[in-house]
């Protein structure tokens, strides 16, 4: 568990994924990867362990995931095999609204 | 948050694609190379001890490398305005002391005498020779480090530096721009100076879109379209004056289209596009998606685009209240705010003539030295004039400063230069207050004809006089070869004023 401050970055403990927190609740907030927890990305090595056959659904880079409140938006910076979750529940991905290039 | 971490996942996703291609020189940057080279560089801008990476040059590949070394390197970027004079340019870097300065070959003994100024020509900038070390640390991941301090085009006193954090950075590509969007085959020609907010912006989008971004140092129409074909442009942008010039030289060139098949999207922004030129520019690119794009310095550039669809939808209309949203910059963009608001600060109801006020993660509002100047609900007021149409469309009117205050009454002068411009002699038109005993301001205008046509002050003033209120009718009128513009096509209304208060 660990407060999620907006620019915060973390990493999987079990798998490549890389998140930004994009927006978040105020409090501790359990989130997850493969099903276990994430860690500051600044920290260092982790002990690894499995990803959890149910959360093996895989992070891409540059998708925003959700949760289904929408209290919590997370960017993927680097791919992984691990899904992302809160407190169990699966992350849903968002859908991206096209605009038109203007820069 | 870090404006890093846009290169980092570029690199990550498609390190082997052209990033930047500097259209004088020819020369490139993978993804891959600029984010090796600006680990390298910020090792070079460490070991220097500097606390502001400055870059006074024209575009080129310094450009995005010296952004994305200074985010690594955790000092701001301080882009500076080559166009000013010695002692102007002195003077600002004197304010962002202890410098790392990439500049001119000609520039470096000058500007590296002064006192913790740390000079390096761009060439050995660029030259990965002299930077044989890599940083070995992160970038730091905090939201609220500066990332950027952007001297603004002040009109009076001293220019101040607009503070960006990474925060608003990050937050207006995020909210803008989809990751790995762009295909591979597409180009972007930026020809906006490095010191504008939109060539900052246009380096940020591009990147996280992995879209290869031609650099046009010096703006001419030829250079335009020459780089536009050679490379198939798909995406540009540009000020009202550059495209006005654009279509003059096709024009002149016979052209019925401008033969650009590939140009998909042409966006505009930076000061108010005449009806006319938009107009054209939609015959001569008829396959092209036309946007407008309105934002300021200090809210990390854009915050309203009337896109695409919007542009063609209201020239077909044959609703005036439609058809004149063409003119409009279009309507607040996700995650942004805003409100137009009188003088004394209320909110203003649909179609209210006021100052422009907006809110967003994006917008930043803040001053080296003075803090920031929004309010306790963040909103920051833009002293832009303008009014919102009951769907949010916004129509600009023009500094909140050049409001004309005639006997009391205020006077915007964009209502009476929208009159003007329909006018089917003029082409362009600077309306002004002028010094008045009997009305404390009197309103006048410099007027420039189409070619080879003469104006009719009289008849311009009766046709005025139809549509507006005597009051708004200029007491002066007179005709001009050509308004004065700045490089990136804002009009220097100042000018205009000091002369015609003269005449």
């Amino acid at each position: 568990m660990a407060e999620l401050k907006t620019g915060g970055r973390f990493k999987s403990a079990v798998c490549t994924a890389e998140i930004m927190v994009v927006s978040a609740p105020s409090g501790d907030v359990n989130l997850t990867c493969g099903g276990v927890v994430m860690v500051e990305s600044a920290s260092g090595a982790v002990n690894g362990g499995e990803i959890h056959p149910d959360h093996a659904v895989g992070v891409a880079i540059g998708k925003r995931y959700i949760n289904e409140e929408e209290t919590l938006e997370v960017l993927c910076v680097k791919n992984g095999d691990g899904g992302l979750a809160v407190a169990g529940q699966l992350l849903l991905q968002k859908d991206t609204k096209k605009l038109p290039k203007t820069d | 948050m870090n404006v890093m971490m846009l290169l980092e996942m570029a690199n990550a996703a498609f390190p082997e694609r052209t990033a930047f291609t500097d259209g004088s020189s020819g020369e490139s940057y993978t993804y891959s190379e600029l984010f090796e080279a600006s680990r390298r560089r910020a090792a070079s801008v460490r070991a220097s001890g500097a606390g502001r990476l400055v870059k006074l040059d024209v575009s080129n590949l310094a450009t995005p490398l010296s952004l994305f070394t200074s985010a690594w390197a955790g000092v701001p970027f301080v882009p500076l305005n080559y166009r000013l004079t010695d002692a102007e340019i002195e003077a600002l870097l004197k304010r962002v002391t202890p410098a790392y300065l990439v500049t001119q070959a000609d520039r470096v003994a000058t500007l590296g005498a002064l006192n913790e100024v740390n000079a390096i020509a761009c060439a050995n900038f660029l030259d990965a020779g002299q930077h044989t070390q890599a940083f070995e640390g992160e970038w730091s991941m905090d939201p609220e480090e500066v990332a950027v301090l952007l001297f603004t085009s002040g009109t009076t006193g001293e220019p101040k530096a607009a503070v960006l954090r990474h925060k608003h950075l990050v937050s207006y590509i995020l909210s803008s721009v989809e990751f790995a969007s762009a295909a591979e085959e597409d180009a972007s020609l930026v020809c906006v100076p490095p010191y504008h907010i939109a060539g900052i912006a246009a380096v940020m989008s591009s990147v996280y879109s992995g879209r290869h971004v031609i650099q046009l140092p010096n703006f001419t129409a030829e250079a335009w379209v020459q780089l536009a074909r050679e490379h198939k442009v798909t995406t540009a942008f540009v000020v009202p004056t550059m495209l006005a010039r654009i279509v003059e030289l096709l024009e002149g060139q016979g052209n019925v289209t401008a033969d650009m098949p590939h140009l998909n999207s042409l966006a505009y922004g930076g000061g108010k596009m005449p009806l006319s030129v938009i107009k054209k520019a939609m015959r001569f690119f008829p396959n092209t998606d036309f946007s407008n794009a309105y934002g300021l310095t200090e809210t990390s550039s854009t915050i309203c685009v009337l896109g695409p669809d919007e542009h063609r939808e209201t020239v077909a209309s044959t609703d005036p209240m439609i058809n004149r949203r063409l003119v409009s910059v279009g309507r607040a963009l996700p995650g942004v705010e805003i409100e137009i608001r009188d003088d004394e600060g209320k909110l203003l109801k649909a179609g209210g003539r006021g100052e422009i006020y907006v809110r967003g993660e994006q917008v930043s509002g803040e001053y080296e030295g003075r803090g920031a100047v929004t309010d306790v609900d963040g909103w920051f007021p833009t002293r832009d004039a303008g009014s919102m149409d009951e769907e949010g469309y916004l129509f600009l009117e023009g500094r909140a400063d050049d409001v004309i205050v005639r006997g009391g009454e205020n006077l915007s002068p964009g209502e009476i230069e929208d009159v003007m411009l329909t006018h089917p002699d003029v082409a362009d038109v600077a309306v002004v207050g002028i010094p008045d005993e009997q009305w404390g301001e009197a309103v006048a205008a410099a007027v420039v004809a189409k070619p080879n046509v003469s104006i009719d002050i009289d008849a311009l003033k009766t046709m005025i006089s139809e549509q507006l209120r005597s009051s708004r009718v200029p007491a002066v009128i007179s005709v001009w070869s050509e308004l004065p513009y700045n490089e990136t096509g804002k009009l220097l209304r100042r000018v205009v004023k000091a002369e015609l208060s003269q005449s």
